[in-house]
């Protein structure tokens, strides 16, 4: 029997049909975000528990209504000079504790961040994403100071310690940079309640 | 002069296709990576609203997601058009949030339990009552790490 060579297979559609397939992922393909804005809720709380007393000058109000209008520290208020505002509040350093603040110093405003407060309360037709924005701003205001803390500590932003901190080929002491991270979350801690 | 000449005779070659598929297979391979399918058919509206500080959210096998806002189109007949909870593949009340929550915690390993995270999914139009409705479920159930999802962008200049 003569032997014949197998005959070439046609792969001119192949094209065709890895387009198909091309166009089957393109349009099933969604971008998922998955980011956003963590929060940690207060655990439920005891009832004989008393809530401790804190000084009115130290708590920075920020009272949003239903018709998404912003009141702080009973004054209204752009969303846009919120995080100015609530930089003001946080930096004050009114007692003269904290050596590295910035601020005016007015005795009327917060003695340090470490008792400063910021209240947020908001009613039940308020919109969320005005509510998202309000939450975003007061974030920004404590990255900032974060920020400025890191830079004149270490020389580097707070933003890039926390993205070297989780880059696995970075190069440097992680342990060490763990512990600067832990402490300027100290020295600007988030205290942010939201009133129920 | 000749040398010149010579290429003007004779006309144009085709162009070969024969790489054609290999760019093709390409591109297909890097869509057929990057899909990530969805887990849940969205019943709701889901429009999130802008924020710039936002943190990433990893181990996505350790998020559960709480979706909330007007239901779409399809539904609207049916549901009206109040904002609503939306778990799994199903609208929900409130109150079955402490059931989901409970459901979602025995399906991960004991271990893993503590750095289970809610993302809630909320409409940027729904309004901050059905949110709290739903914080207030989680603090009685002790799932107290929340992630606001949001698209990454300007707040004020949307």
């Amino acid at each position: 029997m003569a032997k014949r060579a197998a005959p070439e297979v046609n792969a001119g559609s192949m094209a065709d049909i890895a387009f198909l397939l091309l166009i089957f992922f393109l349009v099933t393909t969604t971008i998922e975000t998955d980011a956003g804005i963590n929060r940690k809720l207060p655990p439920m709380e005891d009832e004989n528990v008393q809530p401790p007393t804190i000084k009115k000058k130290n708590i920075f109000e920020v009272l949003l209504n239903g018709k998404d209008q912003l009141l702080v520290e009973d004054e209204i208020m752009e969303i846009k000079d919120l995080r100015q505002a609530a930089i003001e509040f946080l930096d004050n350093g009114g007692d003269g504790s904290c050596s590295y603040c910035n601020g005016k110093k007015d005795s009327d405003s917060s003695d340090n961040p470490d008792k400063a407060i910021i209240s947020l309360k908001n009613e039940r037709e308020t919109t969320y994403k005005t509510y998202i924005a309000v939450q975003n701003e007061l974030v920004a205001a404590y990255n900032v100071l974060r920020d400025r803390r890191a830079k004149s500590q270490y020389g580097i932003s707070f933003a890039e310690m926390q993205a070297n901190y989780d880059d696995v080929n970075w190069p440097g002491n992680k342990t060490k940079l763990k512990e600067q991270i832990e402490q300027i979350k100290l020295d600007y801690p988030q205290k942010l309640s939201e009133v129920q | 002069m000749a040398k010149f000449n010579k290429k003007k005779s004779g006309d144009m070659p085709a162009i070969s296709t024969a790489s054609l598929p290999d760019i093709v297979f390409m591109l297909l391979f890097f869509f057929m990576v990057a899909t990530v399918m969805r887990q849940n058919t969205l019943m709701v509206e889901n429009n999130l609203p802008f924020a710039d500080q936002v943190e990433k959210l990893d181990k996505k096998d350790l998020v559960m997601y709480i979706y909330a806002g007007k239901p779409s189109e399809n539904y609207s007949k049916q549901y009206g058009t109040a904002a609503k909870i939306q778990l799994n593949d199903k609208f929900a009340d409130v109150s079955e949030i402490a059931a989901f929550i409970a459901a979602e915690r025995a399906s991960k390993r004991e271990e893993l339990v503590p750095f289970l995270t809610t993302a809630l999914k909320v409409d940027s139009d729904a309004n901050m009552g059905l949110v709290s409705d739903i914080k207030k479920e989680l603090r009685k159930v002790n799932a107290l790490k929340i992630n606001y999802t949001t698209k990454k962008g300007s707040v004020v200049g949307e």
